[in-house]
């Protein structure tokens, strides 16, 4: 379990004077989920769109498997085996779910400069598809077009699309994102079903989800990581209480 | 594969009525129509190669005229050259133009593709309106070194002397060259369908839908949209070098943005990204020109409300109007 996947060194990006990160040295081990916590605007979400590549960092350095991909593009990295998921349902409305995890299994096939048969009849795309779609409960929607979805199945597609072409990394944003607490719960137990398959990167408010999920919890404050830990470790640190899990949390925990 | 629904009875119609146009029209005694016609089915190919960015790839070219006026352009260079008997290159070898239409046909299409590529490679960094602005920029970048052009005739324009020439058919012949626009729109028809419904397609579509997303999944999307454009370009062209032995005369005006507008309104007029609206819409459009042009010089003025109606009522055209009719009754 301690064969470090995917770290940063000194990872900052600064817009404009505004600290988003600073100095991030996170390590994601091989096989853990690793929960990003921190208020709003702490820059969870710019540690996601620079470990996938969407943001240039002002400086430091982005490894993946001791390799520096610092500099590399965001489809090259997905294709390394970096896949992410967005805070925002960024699915593709007007295809159904089976056409969207299809899509997202071909996109690790090989080039798609293929003009003449008809995907929709592409037989070993559309049965990972239909295996996608089984392993997170949608086979019996897979034909209804993604934009008719309710939102906590939209989350659902969400997630099982960053799976598609097996990566070795999983960089969730928000995942239970709006979905209420017996959506949150199903796709609790979905992630859960995923440990130790991938490394995961959980960036998430609903603490029941992070407090059940995180092997490891790492907390972003103003940009800073303030501290790095197991879930106990986390939860009796003064300073993360302090500035993050604040009063109520602290009482909680003294009551439990 | 063709089961006997409403869509297929009309496609049917509609085949069976554009082929027995030429007999009827001769009959009748209007042969007019069949050359009219002609640039109908000519201008379909165009919108449908319009479609292909525009409605699939959400890349709305302003400037999908210039590759029409390259395709039109490069036929009539070359027959220009054959018949004034000048070489336009000696070397590595003599070459001094052609009347095939074919070898026009294919060097159109070259033409309008390395033009593409390259003008393409830079708009492609550009999406939305900027995308708009710089094909606009492009096309009439193209249209001004073509007034330019005074070897070429400048502003007056080519003359072409004659049609290009292909075995067994006489092009001269309207009849015969209406048949030959026909079978080129129905054979472009039924690749651009493959092409939508395939792997490629399916990137490109996703593209429209959410580019950001077919990125973070490992589509290097830049390249299949530059692909998209060239293989749309050369469509253009192959219209546009037909146009030119129809008419037999190409002038600067090909590459305006009053053309690429015209296109423009065709393809949303018949119903972006499906392929047959383009064909709908040209045919719908042209005629109304027509009709309305019989009538006043200010046919743009009762064109236009019959655009916005189409528009504001009806958002995928009149394709989807049809479309939502023949799925409604099945």
């Amino acid at each position: 379990m301690s064969e470090i996947v995917l770290h940063t060194d000194k990872l900052c990006k600064s817009y404009a004077g505004l600290r988003a990160n600073h100095n991030l040295d996170l390590q994601l081990l091989r096989g853990e989920i690793h929960a990003l916590i921190g208020p709003n605007g702490a820059g969870k979400s710019t540690a996601i769109a620079q470990l996938s590549g969407e943001l240039a960092p002002s400086s430091g350095r982005i490894f993946f498997n001791e390799r520096d991909m610092t500099s590399l593009p965001v489809h090259k990295r997905a294709r390394m085996g970096i896949a992410r998921s967005f805070q925002v349902s960024s699915v593709f409305d007007e295809m159904t779910i089976l056409q969207n995890l299809a899509l997202a299994v071909q996109a690790h096939h090989g080039h798609s400069f293929r003009f003449w048969s008809n995907i929709n009849r592409h037989r070993s795309f559309n049965q990972q598809a239909h295996a996608l779609a089984e392993q997170f409960g949608l086979e019996q929607l897979q034909d209804v077009l993604a934009g008719e979805l309710g939102h906590g199945e939209k989350r659902q597609l969400e997630v099982a699309m960053t799976l598609a072409g097996d990566p070795q990394v999983l960089l969730l944003d928000e995942p239970m994102a709006g979905i209420g607490p017996g959506g949150s719960k199903n796709l609790t137990r979905l992630l859960d079903g995923l440990r130790g398959r991938y490394s995961i990167l959980l960036v998430e408010h609903d603490m029941d989800a992070v407090f059940s999920l995180a092997d490891r919890i790492s907390v972003l404050v103003y940009g800073e990581i303030i501290a790095t830990g197991s879930v106990q470790e986390i939860r009796d640190n003064p300073a993360v209480q302090q500035a993050y899990l604040g009063e109520s949390e602290e009482s909680a925990h003294a009551q439990a | 594969m063709f089961e006997l629904n409403r869509k297929t009875i009309i496609l049917s119609i509609a085949l069976l009525a554009l082929v027995l146009l030429p007999p009827l029209s001769i009959a009748l005694d209007e042969s007019y129509v069949i050359s009219s016609m002609s640039r109908v089915l000519i201008f379909a190919m165009a919108a449908i190669s319009l479609d292909l960015i525009v409605g699939y790839g959400a890349m709305i070219s302003f400037g999908h005229a210039a590759f029409v006026g390259l395709g039109a352009y490069t036929a009539a260079i070359l027959g220009f050259h054959f018949h004034e008997d000048i070489a336009m290159f000696s070397f590595p070898f003599e070459f001094s133009g052609s009347n095939q239409l074919l070898i026009s046909l294919l060097l159109a299409m070259l033409v309008a593709a390395v033009v593409a590529a390259i003008t393409g490679m830079i708009c492609l960094r550009t999406h939305g309106i900027h995308f708009i602005m710089i094909t606009l920029a492009f096309a009439q970048m193209l249209y001004y070194l073509f007034i330019s052009l005074d070897y070429y005739g400048g502003e007056d324009g080519l003359v072409m002397l004659a049609r290009n020439e292909l075995p067994w058919v006489d092009l001269a012949d309207d009849s015969q060259f209406y048949y030959l626009c026909l079978l080129f729109l129905v054979a472009y028809l039924v690749l651009s369908l493959r092409l939508v419904n395939s792997q490629f397609g399916r990137v490109v579509r996703g593209c429209k839908i959410n580019e950001q997303r077919m990125q973070a999944l490992g589509f290097n999307t830049y390249w299949y949209r530059l692909v998209a454009y060239v293989i749309a370009a050369t469509g253009a062209a192959l219209a546009g070098a037909l146009l030119a032995n129809k008419t037999e005369f190409v002038d600067p005006g090909l590459f305006s943005w009053h053309l690429s507008g015209e296109l423009l309104v065709m393809v949303i007029l018949g119903g972006m990204g499906s392929i047959y609206g383009a064909v709908i819409g040209a045919i719908v459009y042209l005629l109304l020109e027509q009709i309305f042009a019989a009538y006043t010089e200010h046919w743009m003025f009762f064109l236009g409300p019959v655009l916005i109606l189409v528009v504001i009522r009806a958002r995928h055209g009149i394709y989807g109007l049809l479309q939502k009719w023949w799925t409604a009754n099945v």
